[in-house]
């Protein structure tokens, strides 16, 4: 085993990724190998699974007992939910959204993918893009998941053929780009030799791209801010009240996008009301510039009202408010979505009262096509809905700011979480949304 | 090698958060989240490191107000003296108040009956739900980790508990971007996990940059203990050693803290934090593989636990 020294447990950055694919095309193997080779199965965890796995009956350790955590799970040796994995290397940490490949559990793939930076999709060389392959890109496109990467997985079974591979990653990525995914990063693998898992292949030597470790840990996790809208949901107002701290009043929250300076301009929503930065503590060190997704606490220089559930923007750069909302969603509770159904809708930090007004459309993930007016929404089902909120609510475009464009509904009655929801425009609209800037322009 | 630092400027804009700093901001969004939607939450404090490392959070999460939460420790009777110590001497430094649910008075009382093991870690579950009931506790911070147990990475960050504390993995609400569902019916609570994404490496690298203190039982120190189940433990009027054990003095140090009866102490000589993390970062074995007994009970041993309302 290799000394670490502390140069090489410095502080790193953290990516977080998901992985989609059915377990034929090899996922389980594939994340098994990610975190084998980077020494995260440690030896009593290994232990458990040869344990397991011997009780069973099974002469070799069963790797997928190491991600299937439930007694449901391993009764039935599938995965019925997320899990999360973590493991590092001395350049990154990683957070790992393990998920079920199976249609039946597009909610879960949509959980993972929501907090996700990047996804792997997986494809059996063999078999080439198929409906699963698009259904996974179809939800990364959705999500709007920065990083999308083909693993094409079992290339020993095609004698490493350059041809393979080449024509799968020219069909995917124009699928995909075709979608609006904004950067695929093609590589051959074989996750059960481990070929360009970890290390680099012998059998490929016609492949010159990274490894799929080498790739996440060099993706850039970051963007440039100086095109992202700030912005700031308040989630808790900090007032000491004591003799060292009399008058502080400050407006705490992780900014969602963006960044925010002393000095500058801001409105809130969605009274409107308008101040000036005075200050910004980083937990608890005053700080002259704070940035996406730390959390902090602003300052302002006026004395106005404000609470939790409002957000703070650049006056510069303000959202519009509404009350009526268009959306691309995932229902992922068991009992469905109807038209008139009343809800709550969280976002940010507020939540409202809402009514589902209209469901103009059900997506069929196989081949993108359209279902108009089904009438409701079910489990794993994606549609577009129009949704009329009690109070104007500053949502921005899920395509502008997965934070400040994204919502959730809730049952009022149990508290079940109802739906995902992502703001404005995708793919899958029926009829592109009509900006309500644009028909201020047009005289009736 | 090229160090991490430099590899980091390469990839990564100046905007880009280091790990410790994202999982800092994450878990003060999370504690400000219970503080703005829930009446009644308490923060579970053992005096171990993950609930030292969730306080000195919480304590950030309001600066420079104080920490709007109450704290909960469910004494087994069994504790280490150090860590009793610590509890109650960090309680005093930030005027908090402290709850307790104690396993001994069940056991006193003759509600709960002592194991022929003599461990009490199954036995916190009840004192811990009837506290949470009685004193109608909406909200229960707890330091547990996904990277602990495979159980435990099925956890949500907020968790629901029903009106038995009961946790039901296909119950669970699916998470969605950082917009938790806090809303629950009169007796349910929500169990709130804001270290959800951090791993063992990442609390002491963390306390390490933070300069937090920790009862010095977790640093390597000379201690008679004596071997039960291939751990060592420390002997003391809870029930160690038998006759056909014995008591030895030898360097160790603590991974984890808990009751006395079930938590190991491992061999090092990591008496400073720097070894520890170097210590952990080249360990082949996980904390409480290395060092719980009680999780090695059956394959779904921490499923079950939890299912009835353990942390």
């Amino acid at each position: 085993m290799s000394t670490i020294t502390t140069e090489e447990l410095a502080e790193t950055t953290l990516l977080r990724f998901a992985t989609a694919g059915s377990v034929d095309d090899g996922k389980s193997t594939l994340v098994g190998r990610l975190l084998h080779d980077s020494k995260s199965v440690l030896t009593d965890q290994l232990e458990a699974v040869e344990r397991a796995s011997a009780s069973r009956g099974q002469e070799a350790p069963d790797l997928a007992l190491l991600t299937d955590g439930l007694r449901a799970e391993r009764e039935q040796g599938i995965t019925i939910d997320v899990a999360y994995r973590y493991f590092a290397t001395p350049l990154r940490r990683f957070i790992l959204a393990d998920t079920p490949g199976h249609v039946q559990y597009t909610r879960n793939m949509v959980t993972g993918a929501s907090t996700a930076e990047l996804t792997v999709i997986l494809v059996d060389a063999r078999n080439g893009v198929v409906e699963q392959t698009r259904r996974h890109a179809a939800l990364a496109a959705l999500l709007r998941v920065p990083h999308v990467v083909l693993a094409v997985n079992k290339m020993d079974l095609v004698a490493y053929e350059e041809k393979v591979f080449a024509a799968i990653a020219e069909e995917f990525t124009a699928y995909a780009t075709e979608l609006g995914v904004p950067e695929v990063t093609a590589i051959p693998i074989s996750a059960l030799v481990g070929d360009n898992v970890v290390e680099p292949s012998a059998n490929m030597d016609w492949y010159g791209g990274p490894t799929v470790l080498e790739h996440l840990e060099t993706v850039p996790v970051s963007h440039d801010l100086s095109h992202c809208h700030a912005r700031l949901p308040v989630q808790y107002v900090i007032r000491p009240q004591n003799s060292d701290h009399p008058d502080y009043r400050g407006y705490a929250g992780q900014i969602a996008a963006g960044s925010f300076h002393v000095g500058e301009q801001v409105t809130v929503l969605p009274s409107g009301r308008t101040s000036k930065v005075a200050g910004i503590d980083l937990l608890g060190e005053p700080v002259d510039v704070a940035w996406t997704t730390q959390s902090v606490t602003l300052l302002l220089e006026d004395d106005i009202d404000i609470s939790r559930g409002d957000l703070i923007v650049p006056t510069k750069d303000a959202p519009a408010t509404t009350q009526d909302i268009e959306a691309t969603v995932c229902h992922v509770a068991d009992a469905p979505l109807t038209v008139g159904h009343r809800v709550l809708l969280k976002h940010g930090t507020r939540t409202v009262k809402a009514i589902v007004k209209d469901i103009p459309s059900r997506l069929t993930l196989d081949d993108l096509s359209l279902h108009p007016h089904p009438g409701q929404l079910v489990a794993n089902d994606i549609g577009r809905v129009k949704i009329r909120t009690a109070e104007p609510l500053p949502v921005d475009s899920y395509s502008d700011s997965r934070r400040t464009g994204s919502f959730i509904l809730i049952d009022p009655n149990d508290g079940q979480t109802l739906t995902a929801g992502m703001v404005g425009e995708s793919f899958a609209a029926p009829e592109p949304v009509r900006d309500e800037a644009e028909d201020d322009g047009w005289d009736f | 090698m090229t160090t991490a630092a430099t590899v980091s400027e390469e990839t990564d804009s100046p905007y880009a958060l280091s790990h410790l700093d994202a999982l800092e901001s994450e878990a003060v969004h999370i504690f400000r989240e219970v503080a703005g939607e829930f009446e009644r939450p308490v923060i579970l404090f053992s005096g171990g490191k993950d609930s030292i490392v969730m306080l000195h959070l919480a304590l950030k999460a309001f600066r420079p107000a104080s920490v709007p939460f109450s704290l909960l420790h469910v004494d087994t009777g069994h504790n280490f003296p150090e860590v009793l110590d610590y509890r109650d001497r960090t309680v005093e430094k930030h005027g908090l108040r402290l709850h307790v649910a104690s396993v001994q008075d069940y056991i006193d009382r003759g509600v709960l009956k002592e194991r022929p093991d003599g461990t009490r870690n199954p036995l916190q579950t009840l004192p811990l739900t009837e506290k949470i009931q009685a004193e109608k506790f909406d909200a229960v911070f707890g330091g547990g980790r996904r990277d602990e147990e495979k159980a435990r990475a099925k956890e949500r960050v907020f968790s629901l508990r029903d009106e038995f504390s009961q946790w039901d993995p296909r119950r669970q609400r699916p998470e969605l971007w950082n917009l938790y569902n806090g809303r629950h019916a009169p007796g349910e609570h929500v169990r709130v996990f804001p270290l959800s994404n951090w791993t063992e490496l990442d609390v002491w690298q963390y306390i390490a940059r933070e300069g937090i203190e920790l009862p010095q039982i977790y640093y390597a120190h000379e201690r008679e203990v004596f071997r039960r189940s291939g751990m060592w433990l420390t002997a003391g009027e809870w029930g160690g050693p038998k006759d056909d054990e014995s008591v030895e003095k030898r360097l160790v140090r603590y991974r984890t803290v808990g009751d006395m009866s079930c938590t190991g102490a491992v061999d090092s000589e990591a008496d400073t934090i720097e070894k520890v993390i170097v210590e952990i970062a080249a360990s082949r074995l996980t904390e409480r593989g290395a060092t719980r007994a009680d999780d090695k009970m059956s394959e779904a041993a921490m499923e079950d636990r939890k299912r009835e309302g353990y942390f």
